[in-house]
């Protein structure tokens, strides 16, 4: 079989690797290449060593973006991880229109960035304005918004994740906690986090990476606003392209230390929750 | 333990129900302001559009004009149709090649396709542009190109999770049978990876669908707009926004969302727990 088949890779791979050429390869090798050079277009490529590295380093917006994303990136992980597992909990315990509930709390997730951000504006900048404020006002404001607006969208999606997680778990393992006299905590804490946590890895790997690269949502609900200091790193760095000319070098030296960050992060917390696993 | 539960069950249901209606509160208040005049809109967000607030459809009438909602429409059941499409026939003849022929370069290809899932899009979003712009891709068709290759990561390792579970014997019966691998492979092992074509297509769906940066760059907006470019175009450049088209158009771009997850519920659900769990 194998040698039958070898002569129909034109067939089979060469579509998806053309495309994955075009699409990926070539732009991720390209991308490093002009993070070292000063450029406009493509074609007018300069090289100039480390030169927009360091003038990352002098760059104070990006490094508010980088410390606001990361404080939003912690607390929506937090906030949506907590919630959606408790959630999970109580609606695996045969409730009456359990369904029901589920069905709505999904829903958000399949609503796009861009208009999931319009729609908490108008109610976020309507609670704000009895108190003659909006979501502009302050970044602090912008980053509540932010994180409400991401709890809302997510924590349904993790939460089919926690339930699933949760009923896969042998009902005899509870039952015998139960006879050898252990309390409702210790039995959460001893019985049912072990086992979940799988999809806790899953799900704190999903929030975390799907924080750090928030783009859509931050464009529609404040753009940045007040003067970028509500702006994550997405969005700064998509200003740094195409907000001024003459910056492509610096934007793309900062996509590149973005990607190493993304990476850095998705890489350990995998290794950190897996360690955590157990086998069954 | 079913017993004890169901005499506190009611207070969880009254509970979750209020959460629920709390829930789905932010789409309501977008759809009543819908009907709203446009200048009550920000000033009066809660209240009920009556006598001189409401307009009827006025706001969807002057939203469509101006964005021209349908063609939008168009353009993203277009591109989203098709990108799935073309993402499900050549990933999943991708995997099943490079899982089953046994060689450095398709172990070479998988870490790619693995590794291309953790880099965000930022990385590649200029140079990516550029090149669609240079190849011409810049069309709904050619963007399809593009989404195939930028999609393709999570795809092809959602797809080699599930080829290594099929047993090779059954391949191999059907060659010996005399199918080529193009007749075994759409006749053997496609029907066998149905449901991690329901799962990819519903993933790679509802991030197309809603996808608002790579259209944006790569797409030549003056000719075609997604739903969510023509909604970010409603909010143009600087002046005031028209609040009444906005929440018009808001409306107009859940409603399909909403109907759709209605009638596939189940599979949404269960394609988001089986990627989940090979992801």
């Amino acid at each position: 079989m194998q040698h039958s088949l070898k002569k129909y890779f034109p067939v089979f791979v060469l579509p998806t690797l053309a495309a994955f050429t075009i699409g990926f390869i070539i732009p991720f090798l390209m991308g490093i290449y002009l993070s070292f050079c000063k450029f406009t277009t493509v074609t007018d490529a300069k090289f100039i060593g480390i030169g927009n590295y360091l003038k990352i380093l002098s760059d104070d917006a990006f490094g508010h973006a980088l410390w606001y994303t990361a404080a939003f990136t912690i607390m929506s992980v937090l906030l949506i991880n907590v919630l959606a597992f408790s959630v999970a909990m109580l609606l695996t315990k045969g409730i009456r229109g359990t369904n029901v509930f589920r069905t709505v709390f999904f829903m958000p997730n399949l609503i796009g960035g861009i208009v999931l951000g319009y729609v908490w504006q108008l109610l976020l900048n309507g609670v704000l304005a009895k108190f003659q404020k909006t979501l502009t006002y302050s970044s602090a404001y912008g980053f509540w918004g932010l994180v409400i607006l991401m709890c809302w969208q997510q924590i349904g999606y993790m939460m089919i994740i926690y339930i699933s997680g949760i009923q896969n778990i042998p009902g005899e393992l509870i039952e015998a906690a139960k006879i050898d006299g252990a309390r409702p905590v210790q039995i959460l804490r001893n019985v049912t986090i072990p086992m979940v946590m799988p999809s806790i890895t899953i799900c704190t790997f999903l929030t975390l990476t799907n924080g750090f690269k928030l783009f859509d949502q931050n464009l529609a609900l404040t753009n940045g606003e007040p003067s970028n200091m509500s702006e994550l790193l997405a969005l700064n760095i998509f200003n740094t392209f195409y907000g001024r000319t003459g910056y492509e070098g610096v934007g793309q030296a900062k996509a590149v230390v973005f990607f190493i960050l993304v990476a850095l992060i998705a890489v350990i917390q995998t290794r950190l929750t897996r360690t955590k696993e157990v086998q069954h | 333990m079913g017993v004890r539960k169901a005499k506190y069950g009611w207070i969880f249901t009254l509970f979750f129900s209020l959460l629920s209606l709390a829930w789905v509160f932010p789409i309501v208040l977008v759809l009543v302001n819908s009907f709203k005049k446009k200048v009550y809109i920000s000033r009066k967000p809660f209240e009920i559009p009556n006598g001189k607030m409401f307009v009827e459809l006025e706001n969807y009438v002057r939203g469509i004009e101006k964005i021209h909602f349908f063609d939008a429409f168009k353009n993203s059941l277009f591109i989203t149709v098709f990108s799935v499409a073309a993402i499900i026939l050549c990933t999943s003849m991708c995997a099943w090649y490079i899982s089953r022929i046994k060689s450095k370069f398709s172990s070479v290809m998988y870490y790619i396709f693995l590794f291309s899932m953790i880099v965000p899009f930022q990385m590649v979003m200029f140079t990516l542009s550029k090149l669609a712009n240079m190849l011409h891709l810049y069309s709904p068709i050619g963007i399809i190109l593009v989404y195939l290759g930028f999609g393709a990561g999570l795809s092809v390792f959602m797809f080699c999770g599930f080829v290594r579970s099929i047993p090779l014997e059954i391949e191999e019966a059907a060659m010996i049978d005399g199918c080529t691998p193009i007749q075994t492979f759409f006749q053997v092992v496609f029907p066998i990876l149905k449901p991690t074509c329901i799962t990819v297509a519903i993933l790679q769906a509802m991030w197309i669908w809603n996808d608002y940066l790579l259209p944006y760059l790569v797409l030549d907006i003056k000719r075609w707009k997604t739903i969510p470019i023509a909604i970010q175009y409603l909010k143009g450049g600087y002046g005031s926004v028209d609040m009444g088209a906005m929440m018009a158009m808001l409306v107009l771009a859940i409603i399909p969302i909403v109907i759709f997850y209605m009638a596939c519920q189940k599979y949404i659900i269960a394609g988001v727990v089986a990627g989940a769990v090979k992801g």
